[in-house]
């Protein structure tokens, strides 16, 4: 079984941001897998374990994605794919889309897996798109999944609820938080990742021409929320303090006591 | 430049989603004078096309099939192209719920137009379009547009105004007829979850407990809260890791991300990531025993106790006064 498997590079939860020139500073900070496509790691490792196959991961981007594909390959993938960006002068999720599924349409695909959402941008657009244009199945946000033959039970997210559904490979999910617990990178694994194969893609061995790449969006401004001002103390014994914020919540800012469609 | 805008709207227990009534506010506002047609799909599609029309739309599109009874991603992006028009410029603009999380790639993908995805607020400046969206959570902001005429959009539920109700608005009102063929998935069964079905990311209050709150059972204050005020139960990913409670009530960068009109943040330290999650809800009350808590940076009432001896508290004087009025 072929498993593929969408990796982002990002920005550790941890950081702050700091904006100059309307770009985000990356200097200094520490960047990690986006922590939803850990989890799309994670299952795929263990697909294979049960089911047998190769897991590749994939990612779009410059150089300094090898530190993340090693990682995935420490934590037991098998190859690793970087599409090379560093000759895309300008790119949004049209354009990494477009030349993942490029490189994608060329494999043999049994399963795609993906986080749900990056923890940078927030977009959730990527996996998705590649499913389209692969013209195969998608199921988002899965909490559960069991294979059986070219049977697949998933359990999804939704808003909360847990759908169930059923359906059949090929297919690309992406996964939600609850999946799975990732596997931390064992010490034989980092010294095995080092020679594993880490293949690199450049936009001339992609089957795709710049009009279908070119990005359909652009950012015109970034910048930092306001700071928040100081808010206001409620002080006294529990029964004091309760009392008060009962008070401001239902007289000050009339929240307390409005329906869903008011 | 022409902006014909479309608003795919949802419906939940019959009736419209109010994330789809903000939509249509949003259309209004990119639309101009150009029309700004609804969509609805399902068996309850048609008597609600009058709330569409009531609340900014020009015209309604409904359809109705088996196989839109359920969303699938398969039967709504079928019908969705069907309804659109062929070679139109034109805006689409969907709620960032898990409807239009899944399906606005693919509609932007087979279309190939751009896509903005959760969208907080808007401007249209010299007829353009642009968008406000955070990034990194909400640690940062972005301004993003389209570099061609037509593209996709999907609003935050709770961010953008409603129009008011206006019920002397009439529109056209069509019903058409899809065909839908080849679902590749099945829904077998919706299990709804504890918390009683408010969303999280739609819920305008919004009740979270971290790890302060100490067991699974240390939520049933919190819960009786919500419920007085008519809320949704949230958590940090200190209590989600603990087990206290479901990975679906986590909020943070990792998680949802929420901006509701009230969160009530109980027993939460607030580390950098769940700040990111919340901090852009209109008003904050964080209730935590430690004062110095990073949680207290961002509150906009700060309450320094415990939250056992404090919330039972606030749900009694809550209830007292519900009981008087």
């Amino acid at each position: 079984m072929n498993i593929y498997v969408l990796l982002k590079r990002t920005f550790d939860t941890e950081e702050h941001i700091e904006i100059k020139n309307g770009l985000v500073i990356e200097e200094g900070a520490e960047f990690i897998i986006n922590p939803y496509d850990e989890y799309a790691i994670e299952e795929a490792i263990t697909l294979r374990e049960k089911h047998g196959g190769t897991v590749t991961v994939v990612t779009a981007g410059t150089e300094s994605c090898e530190k993340e594909l090693r990682t995935s390959l420490a934590m037991g993938a098998d190859r690793a794919i970087l599409i090379n960006l560093e000759d895309v002068q300008e790119a949004d999720h049209h354009t990494i889309s477009e030349l993942v599924a490029a490189y994608l349409s060329k494999q043999d695909v049994d399963i795609i897996l993906g986080g749900n959402v990056s923890v940078d941008d927030g977009a959730g657009q990527v996996a998705s798109h590649v499913a389209e244009k692969l013209g195969i199945n998608q199921v988002t946000a899965i909490t559960g999944l069991k294979l059986a033959g070219n049977n697949v039970q998933i359990e999804r997210d939704v808003e909360g609820n847990v759908e169930k559904i059923e359906t059949s490979l090929p297919i690309l999910m992406t996964c939600q938080q609850g999946l799975n617990e990732p596997r931390y990178p064992s010490l034989p694994g980092i010294m095995k990742a080092k020679k594993k194969p880490l293949e690199r893609i450049e936009l001339k061995d992609l089957d795709i021409g710049e009009s279908q790449w070119k990005p359909k969006t652009e950012t015109v401004e970034r910048f930092l929320p306001p700071p928040k001002e100081e808010g206001k103390d409620i002080e006294g014994e529990a029964e004091q303090q309760a009392k008060e914020l009962a008070r401001v919540l239902k007289k000050e800012i009339k929240v307390v006591g409005r329906g869903e469609d008011s | 430049m022409t902006h014909h805008v479309f608003v795919l709207g949802e419906m939940k227990d019959g009736t419209v989603r109010s994330v789809s009534i903000e939509a249509l506010a949003a259309a209004r506002k990119i639309a101009g004078n150009h029309p700004v047609t609804g969509i609805l799909f399902g068996e309850h599609a048609n008597e609600n096309s009058d709330i569409m029309i009531q609340h900014g739309a020009d015209e309604v599109i409904t359809a109705d099939h088996q196989a839109l009874r359920q969303y699938t991603t398969d039967g709504y992006s079928q019908a969705l192209l069907q309804v659109l028009p062929d070679n139109q410029p034109i805006v689409l603009v969907i709620g960032h719920t898990a409807i239009g999380k899944d399906l606005s790639p693919r509609v932007a993908a087979k279309i190939g137009m751009g896509l903005i995805t959760d969208i907080v607020s808007l401007e249209v400046v010299n007829g353009k379009p642009i968008f406000t969206r955070p990034i990194y959570a909400g640690k940062a902001f972005e301004k993003k547009t389209f570099k061609e005429t037509s593209g996709l959009v999907t609003i935050r539920p709770n961010n953008v105004e409603p129009l008011p109700k206006d019920q002397s608005r009439h529109g056209k009102k069509s019903h058409v007829q899809v065909n839908i063929k080849d679902i590749r998935t099945v829904v077998k069964d919706v299990m709804k979850k504890a918390g009683g079905g408010t969303d999280l990311s739609e819920a305008k209050i919004i009740v979270a407990g971290g790890r302060g709150v100490k067991s699974a059972e240390g939520f049933k204050p919190l819960e009786e809260l919500a419920d007085v005020l008519g809320g949704a139960v949230g958590a940090s990913r200190g209590a989600c890791d603990a087990g206290y409670c479901d990975y679906a009530l986590q909020i943070g960068q990792t998680g949802k991300v929420v901006t509701p009109d009230l969160y009530i943040a109980a027993g939460i330290s607030g580390a950098i990531q769940h700040l990111a999650g919340m901090s852009h809800s209109r008003v904050i009350v964080a209730i935590n025993k430690d004062p110095e808590a990073p949680i207290f940076d961002v509150a906009d009432y700060k309450i320094v106790g415990d939250l056992f001896d404090v919330v039972p508290h606030i749900t009694k004087h809550l209830k007292d006064d519900a009981s008087e009025s």
